[in-house]
């Protein structure tokens, strides 16, 4: 059975003067399949991912992310994608309701819709008593949740996740990668950066990048038989000890 | 205190490594000093003026011709009409306008009088004043020539001594007053930015958990914009006195150790604004417009204080840059010592040592 | 365009939430205009006079009684010597020192001359020109006074004499404030409009949600818009809210047009709103954009003409004004506000804000649009 292909990446290159921050990358990520995306800091993933968002234009390579071409058509890229950074990309003062809202109707979601959107979204989170708090009281758990069903309020057909979980208890991450789980089984690819590998050990793939390179990429089954580790943790400290690239 | 001389050391690197900053706090006064010193002038001259001239005779060029040799006008325009005057007032081409009757030189001839009219453009009330004068004046001079053979009677004359500033130099009123305002800029806006900043990103917890006692952190970080203002004083005099040719006429020591004064003044101010607030947006907030807007107005440089009305004058005694205006022109324009300024130095000390007081105090609250 | 308008509505929202800027919008009006004209008001009156009168006579003590009736001065003292008059002046309790010589009326009247010494503090220079000024119109006028007191008139016809008629059209009142306030006005939109969007744009960038917006399928051109067209609102408010308050504190009507003068405000908003829009591209952080915002607009307010006139200022001086957009402004605005002057008066300086307003946010336009 032929997968579909969401995103497709073919020798990406990005350099700035003599430095390769990705150097010559090659991978392709399926439909409805959770994509870890890891490395150290300074490994080249920020760049990787950002290239691939169409916020930033390669220096040689190519790529496409939902059929769309990153150096001709970042414009229709960004429509068919969500994203979730690291500072959780919701408006802190802006209320739950508003926040909603506002992204709804960016993402071109019509009147009717995005009052559905907003009541089932408020339902499934348990926010419905929070419609009206601005976003900058609530819990650092439920801004993340929040977050997530935002970047997805579009059914986009790939959403990127970066460093999506910092700083929560290990229950609300639990509670987030269900949500994330249940994105997946909908259709929705999930690109995502994480420094816990406990968290790879839940994505369908994963690679690891190192100084600009993609070191391995594969299941966490296949990585861990590979180089011989118990858990994804070795596995990413091996190769992550070859690395000669200091965080930036 | 080996402690303290690396706190200073970190945040002077601070500064040194924000080059956009740095170069307008050392830009700034010296911009100003050329805009003050050499753009800016409270002299009137090239003001454009109409003249209506009905009689073209001998009498009328003679005395359009000497409006014309004077540098504060500029004839524009030769107009026929009232209501063409007007229009030039309203599109702005001219500022005054001289209206010369019918038959000027017959009419003086025959009558030993007539009547000319000077109309200004009162929007600007005290350039309608000065060019106004200035028009009767050379009118009064013409008649003067006039009447050289009659002598006049019981005439008093009057010299005119310029004192401080025989050129009438803009520069000597302006730069007392670039050096407070600059001085306040840098000490107190910066200051209060800066601890704010630290404020914000959290860094104080952190600080406060090392084993230096935070009046020590908080005095660390004013060390460096001490010594930026102290480049600001000297770059100031240095342009003042070679390029504007504004010389120092008292003690320079007495100058420099007073603008010290100054500057941990408005240190201590930036100090308490920034025990206020946590929130750099609104720390420079209240310093522009809470205390440097005030003092810009307030400390008698731009505007006269005489002239304010009563609840102005009253509060622009708490301003310090009053004071130090006053010092400042007293040392360094007319030439005095510190035995005529002791009271407004006393002030000026009185005020920092209030300020010092109330911030540390209130760090200590908040801290403790 | 539903997404401007989703923009629009979340920009709005969080204007009207942000309590400093709420407090600024209004407390600015009203500080700058209540307070600052009463403060900058550059007529000439109080002038603190110490007299040194060395003669004592009927004629010296009647020349100094007209000097004080004129309500021009202040009479500090009379005294004994110059060096003590010098002392008022060093302290500041004296701006113009009037020595009457010894014999000054049996001079006058047996000489037929006699000369005062005038000794004026000229540190501020408007003040003692217009303060050396006045006092010399008062003496001459005395002067008259006394001629025709002791001259018979056919001796003094004699003489030839102009009359000057002296006539100030607009302002009768010459109200310094009715000069000034307009011109504070210009600097409260001019502030409005490049500080606060600067700002606004800068803390976008330092929070981050710039960074979320590049990945939405907002263009730029939208996120500009969304920033230019709430500040324009504001600016318009601001506006209005001078020129209630110019009206109700001071009178001040504007003998023009007041649409044309919405007119003229909302292209000069659009110029500015460029320039606030250019400083955040240059600033990272929220010091810089506020020390460059305040940095020019320093000089530009100065080299305005807001309270020294651009024709006495030296031809380099003058072709910088050129290039700065608000002494258009400050010149439109007492024109129409004053004068009443039309459209046709200020087409010319219309279009060169209209061009200004091209250039700027082309510029800025321009600065955005590279991706990194």
């Amino acid at each position: 059975m032929e997968r579909e292909k969401v995103i497709e990446v073919k020798e990406l290159t990005k350099k700035y003067g003599d430095f390769y921050a990705t150097n010559a990358i090659t991978f392709d990520v399926y439909k409805g399949e959770i994509f870890g995306f890891l490395g150290a800091n300074g490994a080249g993933k920020t760049t990787a991912m950002r290239m691939l968002c169409g916020l930033s234009k390669p220096s040689s390579g190519q790529a496409t992310v939902a059929g769309f071409d990153v150096f001709h058509n970042p414009d229709d890229i960004k429509r068919n994608i969500g994203y979730m950074s690291q500072k959780f990309s919701l408006y802190e003062d802006l209320t739950v309701k508003e926040n909603i809202r506002f992204y709804s109707g960016i993402y071109g979601l019509s009147s009717k819709q995005i009052i559905e959107k907003t009541t089932s979204l408020l339902s499934k989170l348990h926010l419905e008593e929070e419609k009206n708090t601005l976003v900058k009281s609530l819990p650092l758990g439920w801004k993340q949740k929040l977050a997530f069903s935002i970047a997805i309020v579009h059914n986009p057909a790939i959403v990127f996740l970066d460093e999506p979980t910092g700083g929560v208890d290990p229950i609300t991450r639990r509670e987030f990668w269900e949500m994330i789980y249940e994105a997946s089984a909908r259709g929705t690819t999930i690109f995502v950066t994480t420094h816990y590998m406990d968290e790879a050990e839940y994505c369908n793939r994963v690679s690891i990048m190192v100084d600009g390179c993609i070191e391995a990429l594969d299941t966490p089954i296949n990585l861990k038989k590979q180089f011989n580790a118990k858990t994804m943790d070795d596995v990413f400290l091996m190769l992550a000890r070859k690395a000669k690239r200091q965080a930036d | 205190m080996k402690q303290f001389l690396v706190f200073v050391r970190k945040e002077w690197s601070h500064i040194w490594r924000d080059p956009k900053t740095l170069f307008i706090l050392f830009g700034m006064p010296i911009v100003q000093i050329t805009i003050f010193g050499f753009a800016l002038t409270n002299e009137v001259k090239n003001a454009q003026i109409a003249i209506v001239d009905p009689s073209k005779d001998v009498s009328t060029t003679a005395l359009i011709n000497r409006i014309e040799a004077s540098r504060y006008f500029e004839v524009k325009d030769y107009v026929t009409s009232y209501n063409e005057i007007e229009e030039k007032f309203k599109e702005g081409k001219i500022k005054i306008a001289i209206v010369l009757p019918q038959d000027f030189n017959a009419t003086l001839a025959h009558t030993n009088t007539a009547q000319i009219q000077i109309i200004a453009d009162a929007s600007d009330p005290n350039t309608a004043t000065v060019l106004t004068n200035y028009a009767s004046a050379i009118i009064q001079d013409w008649q003067t020539d006039l009447n050289k053979k009659k002598k006049l009677p019981y005439t008093i004359t009057s010299e005119l001594r310029m004192l401080y500033n025989p050129e009438l130099k803009g520069a000597f009123n302006f730069v007392p007053g670039v050096m407070a305002m600059v001085l306040m800029l840098v000490s107190t806006l910066m200051t209060s930015i800066a601890i704010v900043r630290e404020k914000e990103l959290g860094m104080m917890e952190v600080l406060l958990v090392s084993p230096l006692k935070p009046i020590i952190i908080i005095l660390a970080k004013t060390i460096p914009y001490l010594l930026l203002s102290l480049v600001n004083i000297i770059s100031i005099l240095l342009l003042s006195v070679f390029a504007l040719e504004l010389p120092i006429a008292g003690s320079l020591p007495l100058l420099i150790g007073l603008s010290l004064l100054f500057t941990i003044t408005s240190l201590s101010l930036g100090l308490l604004i920034s025990s206020v607030t946590n929130s750099q947006q609104v720390a420079m907030l209240i310093s522009l417009m809470g205390l440097f807007l005030p003092t810009l107005m307030l400390s008698g440089f731009m505007f006269p204080i005489e002239n304010m009305p009563l609840p102005l004058r009253i509060l622009s005694n708490a301003v310090p840059a009053k004071w130090y205006y006053f010092i400042v022109k007293a040392v360094m324009i007319k030439g005095l010592g510190l035995k005529a300024i002791w009271k407004e130095t006393s002030i000026l000390i009185g005020m920092t040592v209030f300020l010092l007081v109330v911030s540390i105090k209130k760090y200590n609250v908040r801290l403790s | 365009m539903k997404t401007l308008r989703y923009l629009l509505e979340k920009e709005f929202r969080q204007i009207f939430r942000d309590p400093s800027i709420l407090r600024m919008i209004f407390m600015m009006p009203i500080i700058q205009l209540v307070i600052l004209p009463q403060a900058a008001n550059y007529e000439i009156k109080n002038v603190k006079i110490a007299v040194v009168d060395h003669d004592h006579s009927t004629y010296s003590t009647s020349m100094i009684h007209k000097i004080t009736a004129s309500g021009y001065f202040i009479l500090t003292s009379i005294d004994g010597s110059h060096e003590l008059a010098m002392h008022k002046v060093e302290s500041d309790d004296a701006d113009i020192i009037l020595e009457i010589p010894a014999n000054f009326e049996r001079d006058l009247v047996k000489e037929n001359e006699v000369k005062l010494l005038m000794s004026v503090n000229a540190i501020n220079g408007i003040r003692a020109n217009l303060g050396a000024s006045y006092l010399s119109v008062i003496v001459r006028d005395y002067n008259q006074d006394v001629r025709l007191k002791w001259l018979q008139m056919p001796r003094f016809d004699e003489i030839t004499k102009v009359n000057i008629v002296p006539t100030n059209w607009y302002n009768k009142t010459m109200s310094y404030k009715l000069f000034m306030v307009p011109g504070i006005l210009v600097i409260l939109l001019t502030m409005v409009g490049s500080f606060l969007t600067a700002l606004n744009i800068v803390k976008e960038k330092e929070i981050g949600t710039i960074e979320q917006i590049n990945v939405t399928p907002i263009r730029k051109y939208h996120f500009i818009l969304g920033k230019l067209i709430p500040f324009w609102v504001l600016g318009m408010f601001v506006l209005s809210i001078g020129l209630l308050v110019a009206r109700v504190v001071y009178g001040v009507m504007p003998l023009g047009n007041i649409g044309l003068l919405y007119l003229f405000s909302g292209c000069y908003l659009v110029a500015v709103l460029g320039m606030g829009l250019l400083v955040s591209t240059i600033s990272q952080t929220q010091q810089q954009a506020m020390l460059l915002s305040f940095f020019l607009m320093m000089i530009f307010i100065m080299m305005s003409g807001l309270y020294t006139s651009i024709e006495s200022m030296p031809y380099w001086a003058q072709v910088v004004t050129w290039f700065n957009p608000v002494s258009y402004f400050i010149e439109v605005i007492r024109m129409i506000v004053l004068k009443g002057s039309t459209f046709s008066d200020i087409k010319h300086n219309l279009g060169i804000i209209l061009l200004f307003a091209i250039v700027l946010n082309s510029w800025a336009i321009f600065s955005y649009k590279k991706r990194s």
